[in-house]
């Protein structure tokens, strides 16, 4: 029943940019401890981005590869490596913001560093799982190790509210999760995206008890990853967790853990679902209305309640629940026969901007904040442009670009989720998308109206030390370069399909 | 030979009760425990669905639900030990430092 598989069919070398990552992960936890003494633990920053480095250089051997591994669990493709390039981009910013911070916070421990590979490598994995099994995995190999962050300030109360909120949330989610999964196989008898695509169509023809087994496992899986990617209404959790858990780690797992969850969220539905429905005949998937009811719940409800937010760690928060409805525009347009890939784009390109902006804006948010984790209030963004003129500067087109202004990324990415919509023919949604743009626009723009309009003796950001600026600068460039010359960005996307070759 | 539905029925239930005790217990350590009944609920249903359609894939998840299960619990008592230490209490309503 079960053949034994040779070595050369693992496919070792196209899963090389995670492998190695993970492995640097394990050889940095035992280094730091044998080797590396506690008053220069900057070193194990240092090699933690060396290990990045190797896996982004590793990544562009095996950019324009493509095929499968370790039997199917794993695939790799376009899609794959840009996500790569995203996360370990990601990571390379979140690790210079942290180097100083844990410093001024009092927690400078070598596992920081394992613990953001960790992550990080279940991000890559993430991206490539083409199996329910390989997806659970990953995503507790991205999950657990960001509770362990999140709670890493001990023991300041707030950090290990923020780790104990996302922790029980966090498996509440992979629990049901799981269970869809069980049903889903179930009701296919598979657990590869692949075979469940092949399944479906006949389950649907049929018409019997195994299409509410497939119907209620599939809707499971969605709430599990929707409370990953933090949306209406499984995103109770984020603002709590992301004011908490101290800034560096907020930053990383606003962006890292949206990559990892919306990657196989889409890879999920253009992969294995993408024509399933209710009824024979139908022509619209089960799956795209409730993401468009999802997606727009998200978008009205993190816009209208960031508005109201006086910490910027909060507000951010928010803003991420915001924008996660922007890229759930994006999947439920993958739902439209034939738009699965450039939704599969924009999605890409939307996070890569969203990476750049938010990854910048928590850099100054960090920068302002004090070394026991306040002054982080809206308030005291007053009068920085004068304190700070740079800072402040950055700071206003981060917040132009979360606003979607055109000549920064945000547009782009904004540019490209309204257009796989229209595509799909969601006019509604985008509608929704637009008018809740307009309604970001009063927050973001009210941090620049603080520091530009507003007397006040600013304050002297003892936080942005050499470090934080150079980490701020990355976030900077890109989001001008990308708002600039969007084919850089798009030139890295265009090739990218996804959809299951039978619906494409 | 017991039917499949009896098992994936009991999953169910199973599942149901893990998750009202998420939502209703108030002490960390129950909250745990449900989180992990859930788990189990669903490892019942892999195994049932497993034999249903004698696929190895079905036990192959199970153990790696168990062994991931096993880590979660590894980070969630380190968390509620962390937090018994500063509050002397686990009660999860007691954790609203944050709010609006």
């Amino acid at each position: 029943m079960f053949e034994v598989p040779s070595f050369a069919d693992l496919n070792l070398w196209l899963t090389a940019p995670a492998t190695v990552l993970a492995l640097g992960a394990c050889l940095l936890l035992l280094v730091d401890i044998l080797f590396i003494p506690a008053d220069r633990k900057v070193t194990t920053a240092w090699l933690a981005i060396g290990v990045i480095a190797v896996s982004f250089v590793v990544n562009l051997f095996t950019f324009n590869e493509s095929g499968s591994a370790f039997l199917g669990m794993f695939v790799a493709d376009g899609f794959t490596s840009v996500a790569n390039v995203i996360i370990l981009v990601s990571a390379f910013i979140s690790v210079l913001l942290s180097i100083d911070y844990v410093k001024r916070a009092q927690i400078e421990r070598g596992e920081f560093y394992s613990l953001i590979l960790f992550s990080v490598s279940g991000m890559m994995f993430m991206v490539s799982a083409n199996d329910l099994v390989s997806i659970f995995v990953s995503l507790e190999l991205l999950s657990i190790p960001l509770y362990i962050l999140a709670a890493f300030r001990v023991p300041d109360v707030r950090s290990e509210e923020s780790g104990m909120k996302y922790f029980i949330l966090g498996a509440f989610a992979s629990a049901f999760f799981v269970y869809g999964s069980a049903l889903v196989f179930g009701a296919t008898g598979h657990t590869g995206l692949p075979e469940i695509f092949q399944s479906v169509e006949g389950i649907v023809a049929d018409g019997g008890s195994a299409g509410v087994l497939l119907l209620l496992g599939a809707g499971l899986i969605l709430v599990g990853l929707g409370f990953k990617v933090a949306v209406v209404p499984f995103h109770m959790w984020t603002p709590d967790v992301y004011e908490g858990a101290p800034t560096p780690v907020t930053a990383f797992m606003s962006v890292g853990a949206k990559v990892g969850g919306f990657a196989a969220l889409i890879r999920l539905v253009a992969v294995a679902l993408p024509t399933f429905v209710l009824a024979e005949g139908d022509t619209v998937t089960v799956w795209q209305q409730a993401f468009w009811l999802v997606a727009a719940a998200t978008l009205i409800l993190g816009n209208f309640v960031a508005v109201a937010q006086t910490n910027v760690k909060r507000m951010l928060a928010y803003s991420s629940i915001a924008h996660a409805g922007y890229i759930m525009m994006a999947v439920a347009a993958a739902g439209t026969a034939g738009v699965a890939d450039a939704a599969a784009q924009a999605t890409l390109l939307y996070l890569l901007a969203y990476m750049f902006t938010n990854l910048g804006a928590f850099g100054v948010a960090l920068s302002i904040e004090k070394d026991d984790g306040s002054g982080t209030s809206i308030e005291d963004f007053v009068g920085l442009a004068k304190s700070r003129p740079r800072l402040a500067l950055m700071m206003a087109v981060f917040m132009l670009s979360l606003t979607g202004i055109p000549l920064t990324a945000g547009f782009v990415g904004k540019w490209f989720v309204f257009k796989a919509a229209l595509d799909a023919n969601l006019i509604p949604l985008a509608i929704i998308g637009v008018l809740t743009s307009v309604v970001s626009a009063f927050y973001y723009l009210r941090i620049i109206v603080n520091m530009y309009l507003r007397d006040g003796e600013g304050d002297r950001a003892e936080g942005a030390t050499e470090y934080v600026n150079w980490a701020v600068y990355v976030a900077f460039a890109g989001t001008l370069v990308m708002g600039i010359l969007p084919v850089l960005a798009t030139n890295l996307t265009d090739a990218i399909t996804i959809a299951s070759t039978a619906v494409r | 030979m017991v039917q499949t539905e009896t098992f994936v029925m009991l999953s169910a239930v199973l599942f149901i009760l893990g998750a009202m005790g998420v939502l209703l217990r108030r002490n960390a350590i129950l909250l745990f425990m449900s989180v992990e009944l859930m788990l189990n609920a669903s490892n019942l249903a892999l195994v049932a669905f497993a034999r249903h359609w004698q696929q190895m894939e079905g036990h192959l998840f199970v153990f790696f639900v168990i062994a991931v299960a096993a880590a979660e619990v590894a980070v969630g008592l380190a968390l509620i030990v962390a937090i018994f230490r500063s509050k002397q209490s686990i009660n999860i309503d007691e954790l609203h430092q944050m709010e609006g």
